[in-house]
């Protein structure tokens, strides 16, 4: 459909090209018959009859385009585009940007769907991707001999060494190639040698060889060229590595380098170890260890999507992809697919396709084969997401297109069409290879029979079948959820059938993970319950191993959602506390996994981040953490050292920073390499940015240990340091000064030697540090900073910017700074340089500088401040409007409109209602500026109220929407100045004008009318409003049936507030009328408008009785739906709070005779309820209350007796103190056999009750009902009374004291507390 | 109204609040435990009341700081050692 629709498309914009040139053609001949036409989406002219005269006689001299006078301004192309379209209606570019995107391949969809955590991230956090997975490491703490495949921290360290003087190496050499010094030579030949000495076939060859050198065909590349250079200069190094095992060399990659090319395999390791080893290490990738199957593929897999135009690397993967036997059948069969995915598929569907000969790998290895084989069965071999989605939509345009069944036709056609027979001489194609290049459907999923036309029952559920209904996914065990099609690499093995007795224990284990997480992964809630219910009860049994192997490549996997991401997370949390020290070995894979989180854009992924962190921390200990970070902390690549650096930080939280602290130190005086002491230095920035004031008893070692960093030679480092004192300070304000003495003065040398990025991180230190100190201090250092703050205004980096503006708001804010120094020194250059349009673009910008305004308004004045920004709320630009609208309104908001003159109150109200008419964006910002600015002018507001007014009814009875809607909400945030101008007439008709428009469509405009009606009706009150409430209530009745939620708030609030004020108005008919649609806005969503729809039900009780209401609302009770009958007990409740309990309960206990369940729950939720509201006005009603109370607490039905218990409870609570023990004593003889009730609920309702008791009967009365049952032989019996007991305790244990029971002495322990005995 | 797994929770939260505080009891305690609890319990209560306080120092003929004291004292094993565990206990 899409594609037709595509090409449909293009056929359009052909069409309209052509329809465009020939207008052209047609402009330029000056064909004066056709001249008029304009092609849709063609740039229009003018007409000639009116200015052809002018253009034949001065075409020079006129203009025929006139420009809006932007083209120079700097910011247009940032501005809003609503007004660029306002000013340029001839060129519709918006039209031809839509085709012209339709025509390329893009998914219509594409914005509804979910985004995986690949698809949003950016550039940095898709670095985490290219880090490896790092193998074990030995477990320093465990008495064994260590397994050779696990290395040690000194291995580690070697390899970190290695690889950074390879990359110091291949950085020379990439600069000498540059310097045109250093030339390659290859040797082609040698290597083929090396080839044929290995294997044969001739074809693979080929491949290999093309594949081994991955620069060869493509010279001109010069990345690719590059890696095989430094390939080639790293050999001879390597010859010392080939000594150690291949496994560790190939685990070097646990380090990613910064360049893609160098992480494979073929680049950094010699070669010997990518061909050499068996071919099962060799699919892994070969530079993982052996267990960890199933991960590679999914990196090689996105390598492959990033360098898919290079030729060398795609035919590299289809060949070790392809299982050989398979290669020729494929390449022959399907010419139209690259072959890496075609025969992943092809022999998967033995089922679906009808013969077998077109599987050839048909003979699938099943069982143990299978579990233990590391190539993947054929229909295993992973697909990267994008390949499937790519294949799924292809499948399913081909399924859709596929020719239609006679019985279809049958069912299409009226009756009276016949079958044709083929003309005679016509010969179907009866060769299968044509027939396979003729038919449109490349994979024939379901005719690749040949003449065999497949019945389609499901013609209509064609994408339902898993991935184009060519690959079965769902797995064997029929509990399991299917598979997502890029879940087949992780789970493939869940779809073949196995036999659970043939597989050895750790192929049962690995299975059971599997199952398990699939459960977690796609299950639905309670699978996914039992699935971390299972994997966290046997984490101990699987072993760490096995369960990180499988979890630790599903959450570095390209195509996670966050969802997915968050579950896999809190198996690992799960786990973790189940594993404690097993997962020593393991830490390093982990932190690789989940250190990306802790800079997720995503909070709560984040805060999971710091979490598993932390609790690794705790279950690995300190030492093994160290050992396993520090490596990473001189990484080449920033981004590891980045986030190993906040890892850290969270490691200090978790374990405490004092036990951090000396290897902090031993860090950030590292002589060794600046990126460890950069990195140091960061890990206490991070510990004060996580821990806040927790770092203040720490402060003057963090301090110290960071300090040398001040005067580091490294600009990088400097400039952390300066970042992390800043932080340092941040976290301790408003103490510690004492801490930063010895800073201080490099400090304020750094901001006179530094410029750029180090001065701006310097600034910042010392407008973090100003705050902490005395006013005498701060006001020197002040005016110090000021200096250069001031000539940094200028600069015209944003980093920068924000740090002045920020630093420039911590220096105004501290006492000792004068404000006329502000206003003579610093306030000129300081307009000069930020109030500008530009500012307002950035977001963080514009608060930057709101705040910033505002403090300085703090010691300047306002008047000041408004006077010199308050033009600009007529600016052009209306994201400049709103950031001078915010800023006036906070500092009005903070120092109020006294000082404002009469000449600039005049300027703000005319700005006001510039910017106000002017706005086209949805926000508040307008609406509250309008609303705080008038109410802090109040009286004198006077003047301007007509002209407001004029405006607002002007814009009620605008055509557009927001218009209206915005005039609405302005009357509501005005209402009460113009109470306070005694402007009673002007609100009068304001009322009336609103009135008339209740008829309003749009509801988001009714409801701000609705609104504003209101503000008027609580301001001049119920008597002086216009229209009179007998008019406006009746017209409110109807409005109550809409359904917007907005609508319905407002409304009822409005009618809620007369019938509380002004219920007199209005016959009794209409309230009544008005109790039956309230009861259906008990069923709204949202808790407010029940709210006010149950307080409504109060005040109408009140003005009219209770009776008639609460007829029917007892009425309500026999509804099916469980809120309703929920809201009208709490609407009882309070009518009867309103009106009495007198009132009310004859009629609530007379409907408790109604025999029906939900009445009869219903009147008891009522009663409790009631008592609930009515607190110690129970004791008037408690004596007529307790036969129904008894009789409903024998009830058999338990949710019933669960009502009845809560009821006592409150009614026990209310009569507390007022001599009503007898009826509670009575109560409580029924409430007491309940607590062998299974219902938490019910239990929960008896323990509350119990306590209840204790207030109003006194402990130990409760405690005597306690002693019966403390120890009882059955557990059963005891458990809850221990419950009840307990909370004794914890209540009244004082009171207790003399009511224990007397115990007897035993020959070994005296038990009687013989001071009681005491007699004077 | 919440949902059942919440309630469970509140249940739980109870008993997790109750195990936090000294006096406390569950079902499997023993007598002596419990006593235990109730002698320490008076002996707190008379001595930190200063009426009470008072009349036992009466009563014991001692002074009043003696007498707390002493209370305090009687608090270390009030009801003398616990008793061996009976193999029949356990359960």
């Amino acid at each position: 459909m899409s594609r037709s629709g595509e090409a449909y498309a293009q056929e359009l914009n052909r069409k309209r090209a052509a329809a465009q040139r020939a207008a052209a053609d047609e402009d330029n001949d000056e064909n004066q018959g056709n001249g008029n036409k304009v092609a849709f989406g063609a740039a229009g002219n003018f007409d000639t009859d009116v200015y052809g005269s002018v253009r034949g006689e001065s075409r020079d001299g006129y203009l025929d385009s006139i420009g809006t006078g932007e083209e120079d301004d700097v910011d247009e192309d940032s501005m809003p585009t609503v007004q660029k379209k306002a000013t340029n209606y001839s060129q519709p570019h918006k039209f031809i940007e839509e085709v012209a995107a339709a025509s390329e391949d893009t998914d219509p969809f594409a914005d509804t769907r979910t985004k995986t955590i690949a698809e949003r991230q950016s550039k940095y956090h898709e670095r985490a991707m290219r880090r490896q997975i790092s193998p074990d490491r030995a477990d320093a703490f465990v008495d064994q001999t260590p397994d050779n495949r696990n290395r040690g921290y000194a291995e580690v360290m070697r390899d970190q060494r290695y690889h950074e003087e390879k990359g110091r190496v291949e950085r020379e050499l990439a600069d000498r190639a540059k310097a045109g010094e250093l030339h390659v030579t290859r040797e082609p030949e040698k290597k083929k040698g090396r080839w044929d000495a290995t294997e044969a076939p001739e074809s693979s060859e080929n491949l290999g060889a093309a594949s081994a050198t991955p620069s060869q065909g493509s010279a001109p590349r010069k990345r690719l060229g590059f890696a095989s250079l430094s390939a080639e200069a790293a050999t001879p190094r390597a010859a010392r590595w080939d000594e150690t095992p291949a496994h560790s060399t190939g685990a070097a990659d646990a380090t990613p380098s910064v360049d893609k090319w160098s992480s494979t395999p073929a680049a950094q390791t010699p070669r010997r170890n990518r061909w050499d080893e068996t071919p099962k290490a060799d699919l892994n990738d070969g530079s993982m260890t052996p267990g960890w199957g199933m991960e590679t593929p999914a990196r090689g897999a996105s390598d492959d999507v990033k360098i898919e135009d290079t030729p060398s690397a795609s035919k590299r993967r289809s060949r070790w992809d392809l299982t050989p036997s398979q290669t020729p059948n494929v390449a022959a069969a399907t010419p139209l697919h690259a072959g890496a995915q075609t025969p992943s598929f092809t022999p998967s569907h033995p089922s679906q396709t009808p013969i077998g000969a077109m599987t050839p790998g048909g003979a699938t290895p099943i069982g143990t084969a299978a579990m233990g084989m590391k190539t993947p069965a054929p229909h295993m071999i992973p697909m990267t997401p994008e390949q499937m989605q790519i294949y799924r939509w292809e499948k399913e345009i081909d399924d859709r297109n596929r020719p239609l069944t006679d019985e279809e036709l049958e069912s299409l056609f009226p009756p009276g069409y016949k079958v044709l027979v083929p003309p005679m001489n016509y010969i179907p194609l009866r060769t299968p290879s044509r027939k396979l290049m003729a038919t449109p459907t490349p994979m024939g999923g379901a005719g690749a029979g040949g003449f065999y036309m497949p019945g389609t029952p499901d013609r209509d559920g064609v994408g339902e079948k898993g991935v184009g209904g060519l690959v079965d996914t769902q797995p064997k065990n029929a509990e399991l959820p299917p598979l997502k099609p890029d879940d087949m690499q992780y789970f493939d093995k869940l779809l073949m059938d196995v036999d659970e007795s043939s597989l050895s224990r750790e192929e049962k284990n690995e299975r059971e993970i599997m199952e398990h997480l699939l459960k977690i992964k796609n299950g639905t809630p309670p699978m996914r319950k039992s699935g971390l219910r299972k994997i966290t009860e046997n984490a101990r049994k699987y072993g760490a191993g096995p369960l990180f192997n499988q979890i630790l490549p599903l959450l570095m996997s390209p195509s996670l959602e966050d969802q997915e991401r968050h579950l896999m997370v809190k198996v690992i949390d799960r786990i973790l506390y189940k594993l404690d020290d097993l997962v020593r070995p393991y830490v390093h894979k982990i932190l690789v996994v989940i250190e990306p989180l802790l800079i997720d854009e995503d909070y709560y992924a984040r805060v999971e981040g710091r979490e598993i962190i932390s609790n690794l921390a705790k279950a690995a200990g300190l030492a093994t953490m160290i050992s396993t970070m520090r490596p990473d902390i001189d990484n080449v690549d920033e981004y590891v050292r980045n986030t190993t650096a906040r890892a850290f930080a969270v490691v200090a939280s978790a374990l405490g920073i004092p036990a951090l602290l000396p290897f902090l130190k031993a860090v950030c005086k590292s002589k060794k390499s600046w990126q460890a002491r950069h990195t140091g230095i960061k890990i206490v920035q991070q510990m004060a940015i996580l821990m806040g004031c927790a770092v203040l008893p720490h402060l003057k070692a963090l301090v110290e240990i960071v300090k040398d960093g001040l005067d580091d030679e490294q600009q990088k480092v400097r400039t952390i340091t300066a970042l992390c004192l800043a932080a340092l300070a941040e976290a301790s304000a408003p103490y510690g000064i004492e801490a930063f003495d010895s800073v201080l003065k490099p400090l304020w040398k750094g901001i006179r030697m530094h410029r750029g990025k180090g001065l701006a991180a310097f600034l910042k230190a010392i407008g973090y540090l100003i705050p902490l100190m005395d006013a005498e201090y701060a006001s020197y250092y002040t005016r110090e900073v000021m200096l250069i703050l001031i000539r940094e205004f200028a600069s015209p980096d944003e980093e920068m910017k924000k740090i002045v503006l920020k630093v420039v708001k911590q220096c105004c804010a501290t006492d000792g700074v004068e404000p006329s120094y502000i206003r003579d020194e610093v306030l000129p250059s300081f307009f000069k340089a930020f109030w500008n349009q530009r500012m307002a673009m950035d977001r963080r910008n514009y608060r930057q500088l709101v705040d910033t305004t505002v403090e300085i308004a703090q010691k300047v004045g306002c008047v000041e401040m408004i006077a010199r920004i308050v033009d600009d709320l007529k600016d052009e630009n209306e994201q400049y409007r709103k950031m001078v609208m915010e800023t006036i309104e906070n500092i009005v908001a903070l120092q109020g409109a006294t000082d404002i003159d009469a000449r600039l109150e005049e300027q703000l109200i005319d700005g006001l209602l510039y910017a106000f008419q002017e706005q086209t964006q949805e926000d508040s910002v307008m609406l509250d500026g309008f609303g705080t600015i008038c109410s802090s002018l109040g009286r004198r507001a006077k003047a301007y109220i007509p002209q407001i007014c004029g405006t607002i009814l002007w814009r009620l009875n605008n055509k557009s929407a927001k218009v209206r809607q915005q005039a609405a909400d302005l009357i509501a945030r005005i209402a009460p100045v113009m109470h306070m101008c005694e402007e009673e007439k002007m609100m009068g008709h304001m009322g009336v004008v609103l009135y008339e428009y209740l008829g309003e469509e749009y509801p988001e405009v009714l409801g701000s009318i609705l609104g504003a009606l209101k503000a008027i009706c609580n301001v001049i009150g119920m008597t002086k409003m216009t229209p009179p409430i007998k008019d406006l209530l009746p017209r409110l009745t109807p409005i109550l049936k809409n359904r917007h939620e907005k609508v319905q708030e407002n409304c009822i609030d409005l009618v809620g507030a007369i019938a509380d004020r002004g219920s007199e108005f209005v016959s009794a008919r209409e309230w009544m009328r008005i109790c039956f649609e309230l009861l259906e806005l008990l069923k709204a969503h949202k808790k407010s408008i029940r709210r006010a729809a149950i307080n409504t039900f109060g005040f109408i009780a009140k003005a009219i009785g209770p009776h008639d209401v609460l007829a029917t609302l007892l009425n309500n009770l026999k509804v099916q739906e469980r809120q309703l009958r929920v809201c009208t007990t709490v609407a009882i409740a309070i009518v009867s709070e309103t009106c009495a309990p007198f009132t009310v309960l004859p009629a609530i206990m007379n409907e408790y005779r109604v025999p029906e369940i939900n009445v009869q729950n219903g009147v008891l939720k009522a009663l409790s309820f009631m008592f609930e509201y009515i607190g110690e006005m129970a004791k008037d009603y408690i004596y007529a209350v307790v036969p129904l109370l008894i009789d409903a607490l024998m009830e058999r039905d338990q949710v019933h007796r669960q009502i009845a218990v809560d009821a006592v409870a409150h009614l026990a609570i209310g009569v507390y103190g007022f001599g009503c023990e007898d009826a509670l004593i009575h109560l409580l003889n029924y409430v007491w056999p309940n607590m062998l009730e299974n219902s938490p609920h019910l239990i929960q309702r008896w323990v509350f009750a119990c306590e209840g008791m204790r207030v109003s009967l006194g402990p130990i009365k409760v405690m005597q009902y306690c002693l019966q049952a403390l120890w009882h032989p059955a557990r059963k019996v005891r458990e809850p009374v221990w419950k009840v007991f307990n909370n004794l305790i914890l209540g009244s244990a004082d009171a207790l004291i003399a009511g224990y029971p007397r115990i007897e002495n035993t020959p070994t322990n005296q038990y009687v507390r013989y001071e009681l005995d005491y007699v004077l | 109204m919440a949902l059942p797994g919440e309630r469970f929770h509140v249940l739980a939260q109870l008993e997790h609040l109750q195990s936090k505080y000294t006096g406390t009891g569950h079902a499997d305690m023993n007598r002596h435990e419990w006593v235990v609890n109730q002698h320490r319990d008076t002996r707190a209560f008379q001595m930190s009341h200063p009426g009470m306080n008072t009349y036992i120092a009466v009563v014991e003929n001692e002074s009043r700081a003696r007498t707390r004291f002493n209370l305090i004292n009687r608090m270390i094993q009030p009801c003398g050692p616990p008793p061996e565990k009976h193999p029949l206990d356990d359960a």
